[in-house]
């Protein structure tokens, strides 16, 4: 847990990543402006709630987005994602990039066998003949943890226990050894003794594999047991960023701070669990500061009408917010 | 009273075949099928050939028919038993009788004719009759307006008639619908889309006596590519078959778009696509079949109704098909017709459910296993 600062050349590097969805009512922002970092073989979590724009940024790496990339650069190594004709992108889709998403129930295809589905990837990108991409396969279901592989192999997605078609997803998405994995919720919609399962099975394979991983959750708890680093996203923006330690530890941001107290404790069975006040603000009413300033309790002269920027803490740590401006913080309120 | 009763019965017993075990089903479907192909094979060939004919066919059944299909038979019997009974109910309650004309006959001549044609006053006495003709003289028994001639007679020439111009309204249909609705469902909101489905609204609301009138002045009499109307050439069949099928493939255009569009939201499109497939490869591989299921469902019933021929159709251009004797055998009160053509009907009805019952099993594993 000592990847805090991001190496010289990172494998993922995002640079004012803008997102707009046209609706009836005009352009809505989705991601307004993220940077964001990965390194070789780092993990790094996105945190944030639903609709902060945690899926849109994955997404926006993918190509796969319905919505409008309207500003920033998205680089993969030396490549930049954007300026990538349709073709070339699938070159990288499934096999330097892989994904998992938040739904095996709903993101396996019903009608086809699971061996046939992780085939498809290995004889597209790998030029596997079938036989070969079927034995790829069933050692693929074996690595991922899945009994009797040679005969899920040839099963549909409907005979398999959810957690079970996790795994098929996980072994689709590192079939060709990504450089990057991309994990959205992997785990939110499995029992939590699966959740357990399949996130020690994530970083097994990220060990062995030395693929990075970029985690989009809204559990903290996942994110101190599996990342390195973190970022915390608030409408649309990363609010705060750092080493795991720094924010669990010295949470800078008022929202991170409101998610850690939000954590349920195991010792104070008796106590109601912290709720921050009020919701997130719909994207097309957003105040032209600080998104969260209608619910911080820190609330100061500059923060509804000013955008913060990422002010630094530590080495590799910052936060969005004027309480960290050193030339604004007021005396009076405490920083931690 | 007993009548009502006989029909309750009959329901019940056509549920009950949804019920029965599966090993009862695999037992009782290849006994029935057996009888089935002895039944009809011994007025075709004897009866010993009937008898082994059977033997052989309850074998096959035994071993090698799925499930699905013997499902298929155990219902198919009691169903025909009943289709045939409570057609005879409605024919009879219905206000007339076949030998009632303008002309006042008298009682005696009326006992007469209705011994004759074996048609007592009475609805369940004609049903056994009927039943007694099917089963043992292996005959739809003699129409009664058209003299001299049996039912079998009148329907075996307009049979083929109606499915070889039924097939190619089918096939044109298929073909048509969904092309457009795929194309329009793809392309959701675009010019190409409001196109298609402009002219899939055009399909549905036009009448086919329309569609066929306006054909037979644009392509008959202006440009004389095709003969009006009548029988006998490759030629004859176009325009009956576009009329017949356009209407359909409307519909099909607009369950295949509908389908299209729910499909390609689905989570597993984007997984396919995150998998790097190129966009070909997501529609034929993981989007195509998903739009089939609707279309299909929707083919079962209306192929039965396409292969048995339209009356409107058959009348307009011509056609010695089979539609003509729905409508004249229920207009003359022609009981022994009426009741032929609604085994033919039924039959088609089963064959293309088991067809699309089959399709399914092909198209959603899901299916297959809960069948099994």
């Amino acid at each position: 847990m000592s990847g805090a600062e991001p190496q010289a050349t990172p494998l993922l590097s995002i640079r004012g990543l803008r997102v707009d969805f046209a609706t009836d009512a005009g352009s809505v922002p989705a991601v307004r402006g993220v940077d964001l970092d990965i390194g070789i073989s780092e993990t790094v979590a996105l945190v944030g709630e639903s609709g902060c724009g945690k899926s849109v940024t994955a997404m926006s790496v993918m190509r796969l987005l319905t919505g409008r990339i309207s500003a920033g650069s998205i680089r993969f190594g030396n490549t930049e994602l954007q300026s990538l004709s349709e073709p070339e992108m699938r070159r990288i889709r499934g096999a330097q990039i892989g994904m998992v998403f938040q739904e095996p129930m709903t993101s396996l295809n019903p009608v086809l066998t699971i061996g046939k589905q992780i085939e498809e990837v290995l004889t597209l990108h790998q030029r596997l003949t079938s036989s070969a991409a079927r034995a790829h396969a069933v050692e693929l279901l074996k690595r991922v943890g899945i009994p009797s592989a040679e005969r899920r192999a040839s099963q549909y997605p409907h005979e398999l226990s959810g957690g079970m078609k996790q795994r098929v997803m996980i072994a689709m998405a590192i079939s060709c050894r990504p450089k990057l994995l991309i994990a959205d919720e992997p785990t939110t919609a499995l029992d939590v003794t699966i959740q357990a399962q399949i996130m020690d099975l994530l970083g097994s394979l990220q060990q062995e594999l030395g693929m990075a991983v970029l985690l989009i959750t809204h559990d903290l708890g996942v994110v101190a047991h599996f990342a390195e680093r973190v970022a915390v996203m608030y409408a649309g923006k990363i609010v705060e960023q750092g080493a795991v330690r720094d924010i669990f530890k010295r949470a800078a941001h008022p929202y991170t701070r409101a998610l850690l107290a939000a954590l349920p404790d195991p010792l104070r069975t008796a106590a109601r669990l912290e709720a921050i006040p009020g919701r997130v603000p719909l994207p097309r009413m957003l105040p032209a500061g600080c998104a969260f300033c209608a619910r911080c309790k820190h609330v100061f002269e500059p923060c509804p009408g000013v955008l913060p920027e990422l002010f630094p803490i530590a080495p590799g740590h910052s936060a969005a917010c004027f309480l960290h401006d050193p030339r604004r913080a007021p005396s009076n309120v405490p920083c931690q | 009273m007993i009548e009502l009763l006989a029909l309750l019965f009959g329901l019940a017993t056509l549920a009950a075949t949804a019920w029965c075990p599966p090993r009862l089903t695999r037992v009782l479907g290849s006994l029935l099928f057996a009888l089935m192909v002895g039944v009809v094979s011994r007025f075709a060939f004897g009866v010993h050939v009937a008898l082994l004919a059977a033997a052989l066919a309850a074998v096959l059944a035994l071993r090698f028919f799925p499930p699905l299909v013997l499902r298929r038979v155990v219902f198919l019997v009691p169903a025909l038993v009943l289709l045939i009974f409570s057609t005879t109910l409605l024919m009879y309650r219905a206000p007339g009788n076949p030998f009632a004309n303008e002309r006042a006959t008298s009682p005696q001549v009326e006992a007469a004719l209705r011994a004759q044609y074996g048609v007592p006053k009475n609805a369940s006495a004609f049903f056994g009759i009927y039943m007694r003709r099917l089963l043992v003289e292996g005959t739809l028994g003699p129409s009664i307006k058209v003299q001299g001639r049996t039912v079998e007679e009148l329907i075996a020439p307009a049979f083929p008639v109606s499915v070889a111009l039924g097939l190619l309204a089918l096939i044109l249909s298929v073909v048509i619908g969904l092309t457009l609705g795929i194309f329009a469902g793809l392309k959701k909101n675009s010019l190409a889309d409001h196109v298609s489905m402009a002219l899939a609204l055009f399909g549905v609301s036009l009448p086919s006596f329309v569609l066929g009138a306006g054909a037979m002045i644009v392509f008959s009499l202006w440009l004389g590519w095709l003969p009006v109307a009548g029988w006998g050439s490759l030629r004859h069949l176009v325009m009956p078959a576009f009329a017949l099928a356009l209407p359909n493939a409307a519909i099909i255009a607009r369950l295949a778009r509908s389908g299209m569009i729910e499909v390609m939201q689905q989570d597993f499109v984007r997984t396919a696509r995150a998998k790097g497939l190129p966009e070909s490869w997501v529609i034929a591989r993981h989007a195509m079949r998903g739009t089939l299921i609707p279309v299909v469902s929707f083919l079962g019933p209306a192929a039965a109704a396409i292969m048995t021929g339209s009356f409107v159709v058959e009348v307009l251009f011509a056609v010695p098909g089979m539609g003509q004797w729905f409508v004249k055998g229920a207009i003359n009160r022609d009981y022994s017709v009426v009741l032929g053509t609604a085994i033919v009907y039924f039959g088609m009805i089963i064959l293309f459910n088991l067809l699309v019952d089959l399709a399914y099993s092909w198209l959603d594993p899901r299916v297959r296993s809960s069948d099994a």
